[in-house]
């Protein structure tokens, strides 16, 4: 029962404050409180809202201003110009601000160069091209749009009141969208797109479709923020609402509190804007902006994940003799007899890949038959690697077909092929590096596998983080693994999705003697449960050991296919590995 | 339509006008491409040199090339200083960029507060001298201001391209451990460079005290452009800078005698996101 207590008392004091906010109006308290109040509700909505895209997926935005003043300019010119009713005109706000949102997004996220700080800038650019589009149009005109003659609904006795409300509304709604995000299927792609999109895409995330989500919901109230925020402004400008300190605000304000968490901007929020009055009410308006800007270089300098975060990492600390999970130890059973059809799973054909005026794969036909362990060998640069990366769409193909139990997946996108039922392991392991061993696993298994709960996802990666030895780390971070147990981690992020075929780039290299037989044992327990094997491996004992069937890779070529031994034996083989003279 | 007269001043206004984006983008697209800092402090540095320039033109009457003489030097030391608080945190390219945005703020507001946020225009009797070409008007300064970019542009290019120190810092920007292991001083490089581009923005800065109207909220007029110029000459290209200012310049001066002047600001990002989406080989 205390524990339930201790459990609840957020919650609870949540409630109470809630409640206790939203009757404060009915105690006639000067406008001067309501005022300020609204101004704290006003900058936690946007800069959570900044936080949706920009702190989650990492992709910051310094155009966050755009939206808010689409928004702003929406409720003005349909209230002024055609008479809508204010609570009406807010929807409008939002859903304009989101379509211009999904629009941009549409376009700069196909951009393959599109990195963190050319998306800043991009999205900086958008918000000059708005602010001199209505400044040169009817919408402003350039003399600014007075709001006095535009109603409010009489929610509560003051109109400071009624602004009061609506803030306060707009801010609990958009902290439960946060809460709901983070809590979410979205939310752990976002925070997997932040840490490393390419192989997020390869388990399975839509990164493209969530990035574009996460934007218009993040610009989406960003504009019913900024619909709002023209009543209490009254006097609307072009210079006033595009100002570029409300798009530094914003990133300062969630940095400070900690983007990556559904609360940190609200918390940097309130502390910025306390302070920031402080400032203004004392005439030191000019300074105050100095002050911030010092405030922002400290804290990325000295506090780069926020203090919420740093509260968290403080708290792990203090438990961390505690640990709350343990993944079975699941024994390495000896594989059973295999059980290889002559069905192919996989089956490529005339598969080319260029790069710019280099041919990394130069026609490869090849066929992997379900439930058997096909090894793939062929000197440096032959193209292993570079299959690999085709067959799980990470390159898109020059031309050929790739078809995985009879459906063409050679031009699918690699979240897609990934749901298919294909998962692969990377040569130098890409773990989430903000995600302990536990999330990584399970973020593989609720992207790559079949829908389950919740609870059923924890249980699987704890399956599989027992199968691969890993039991006892499940709350470290990937920082915290030494290279062995980082290997052991894709696979069991790779396990995870429960792959019909799993393609393994070179998981034995670095490892040492024990570690390899462990290794092999493992390869061939995975095969015993029914998948289907393709491993690239230069170490040639593993390879004979291991394989039903080897291909030899050679200038991007199919140079010599059939049992592993015979292979390996084959005199031009063995020249293409050695040079000629060992070949006789 | 405006006749062929109009539209050609308003062409060689513009290619001369591009120059100004040129020179600012130079110091700015060196140290993105090749030390992978985003320097938004840029446009504060070459406005706090501007204002250094107006100050002791008009309080002491020295004059202009001997200011910036004097300038320039300070602003190569602000770059060295601004180096090192990068070096000591090891900040990240989006870190970079925050901070300096933070940076410029506090510039700004120093300059208001030592300059108050008023007009300030730097008087002097070439400011309106230009040369008459046929039918065409060349104003001097910005003609002095092309050459000076374009002599740096070039000589920065070939330093990148000829010298072992330019080779040292091109692999540096590949690859910065790997060049480290073949005897490439990084560190110190890096340190030349953020004093180079400081020092860029100072020359800058006089042209814009001689050229332009000062004010301290004129800081950020010139980002979009910039940047957009930045990206669209290639991140770390000198030529490039030079020859996308001059494109987006002959565009925005078009576009102002085409249509009307306060569309102008959609230009230049016009061009940006048209060459980001055409995705061209050499980008």
């Amino acid at each position: 029962m205390a524990v339930n207590a201790a459990r609840d008392l957020p919650k609870a004091a949540a409630a109470a404050a809630i409640v206790a906010l939203a009757f404060l109006p009915m105690a006639k308290m000067p406008a001067f409180y309501e005022s300020f109040i609204y101004l704290i509700f006003f900058w936690v909505s946007l800069s959570t809202s900044w936080a949706l895209l920009s702190g989650f997926a990492g992709y910051f935005s310094l155009g966050h201003a755009a939206f808010f003043g689409v928004g702003v300019y929406t409720t003005a010119a349909l209230t002024t110009k055609f008479g809508m009713p204010f609570l009406v005109t807010v929807p409008v706000a939002a859903a304009l601000a989101a379509l211009l949102a999904a629009g941009i997004g549409a376009v700069v996220f196909r951009l393959r160069r599109l990195r963190g700080e050319l998306f800043a800038l991009l999205t900086l650019a958008v918000t000059f091209v708005i602010a001199t589009i209505i400044l040169n149009t009817p919408i402003d005109g350039g003399g600014g749009v007075f709001m006095s003659a535009v109603p409010l609904p009489d929610l509560m006795p003051t109109q400071t009141g009624t602004i009061y409300i609506l803030g306060f509304a707009m801010c609990v709604l958009t902290l439960a969208t946060a809460w709901w995000v983070a809590h979410s299927r979205l939310g752990l792609g976002l925070f997997a797109i932040h840490d490393d999109e390419d192989v997020a895409e390869a388990k399975g995330v839509p990164t493209f479709r969530y990035k574009i989500a996460a934007f218009a919901l993040s610009a989406g109230i960003a504009g019913a923020v900024g619909g709002i925020h023209a009543m209490y402004v009254g006097f609307i400008t072009v210079a006033g609402t595009f100002e570029l300190t409300v798009g530094l605000y914003v990133v300062l304000m969630s940095v400070l509190g900690g983007a990556r968490h559904w609360l940190g901007p609200a918390i940097g929020a309130t502390a910025i804007t306390a302070l920031l009055y402080a400032f203004i009410s004392g005439g030191e308006a000019i300074m105050g902006r100095a002050i911030v800007g010092l405030i922002l270089i400290a804290a990325i300098l000295w506090l780069p994940d926020g203090v919420i975060p740093a509260i968290q990492a403080w708290l792990k600390r203090r438990r961390a003799a505690a640990v709350t999970t343990r993944a079975a130890v699941v024994p390495v059973v000896a594989a059973a007899a295999p059980t290889i059809s002559e069905r192919s799973i996989l089956q490529v054909r005339g598969v080319t890949k260029h790069f710019g005026g280099l041919q990394a794969l130069a026609g490869v036909d090849l066929d992997v038959h379900e439930g058997e362990i096909f090894g793939l060998v062929g000197p440096n640069g032959s193209g292993k690697t570079t299959l690999i990366n085709v067959i799980s769409g990470f390159y898109p193909l020059t031309s050929g077909t790739i078809t995985l139990d009879g459906a063409e997946i050679g031009r699918d996108p690699a979240h897609e092929i990934a749901r298919r039922g294909v998962a692969r392991t990377y040569q130098i392991p890409r773990p989430f590096a903000n995600m302990t061993v536990l999330d990584n696993v399970a973020l593989c298994a609720t992207f790559g596998g079949p829908r389950r709960s919740k609870a059923e996802m924890r249980d699987e990666a704890l399956h599989w983080i027992g199968f691969t030895g890993l039991g006892g780390k499940e709350e470290v971070l990937p920082a915290g693994l030494n290279l062995h147990e980082r290997k052991f981690l894709e696979l069991a992020r790779a396990l995870a999705a429960r792959p019909k075929l799993l393609l393994l780039d070179e998981v034995l290299s670095g490892l040492n003697p024990t570690e390899i037989d462990n290794a092999i044992r493992l390869v061939r327990a995975i095969r015993a449960q029914g998948a289907t094997i393709v491993f690239v491996e230069h170490l040639m004992r593993a390879v004979v050991e291991l394989s039903d069937r080897v291909a030899v890779l050679n200038e991007g070529k199919l140079f010599a296919l059939g049992k592993p031994r015979e292979v390996m034996r084959d005199p031009r083989v063995v020249s293409i590995y050695l040079g000629k003279a060992y070949a006789a | 339509m405006p006749s062929a007269t109009l539209l050609g001043q308003a062409l060689i206004s513009g290619v001369l006008a591009g120059g100004m984006y040129g020179l600012l983008a130079l110091g700015l697209s060196l140290s993105w491409g090749l030390l992978r800092l985003v320097n938004l402090s840029h446009f504060a540095l070459a406005f706090l040199a501007a204002y250094l320039t107006y100050e002791l033109g008009t309080t002491y009457h020295v004059a202009p090339w001997w200011a910036a003489a004097m300038v320039v030097p300070v602003m190569f030391v602000i770059g060295l200083a601004q180096h090192w608080l990068f070096d000591r945190f090891k900040v990240n390219e989006l870190a970079s960029l925050l901070i300096t945005f933070s940076f410029a703020v506090i510039l700004e507001v120093a300059i208001q507060l030592y300059w108050t946020a008023d007009y300030r225009r730097f008087e002097t009797h070439y400011s309106t001298l230009s040369i008459k070409w046929g039918a065409f008007y060349i104003p001097v300064l910005d003609l002095v201001l092309c050459l000076v970019a374009g002599v740096l542009a070039v000589g920065t290019w070939l330093w990148l391209r000829k010298t072992y120190v330019g080779k040292a810092l091109r692999a540096a920007a590949e690859d910065a451990d790997i060049a480290a292991a073949y005897g490439v001083d990084h560190k110190k490089l890096a340190y030349l460079l953020s004093g180079m581009g400081a020092a860029y923005a100072g020359i800058a800065g006089t042209f814009i005290a001689l050229i332009q109207t000062l004010a301290p909220a004129q800081i950020w007029v010139w980002l979009g452009g910039v940047f957009a110029v930045v990206i669209i000459g290639r991140l770390g290209n000198p030529l490039g800078a030079l020859l996308a200012g001059m494109l987006i310049g002959a565009s925005e001066s078009i576009a102002m005698a085409v249509l009307e002047p306060a569309w102008a600001p959609v230009v230049s990002f016009s061009v940006l996101i048209a060459i980001l989406l055409w995705d061209p080989e050499w980008l």
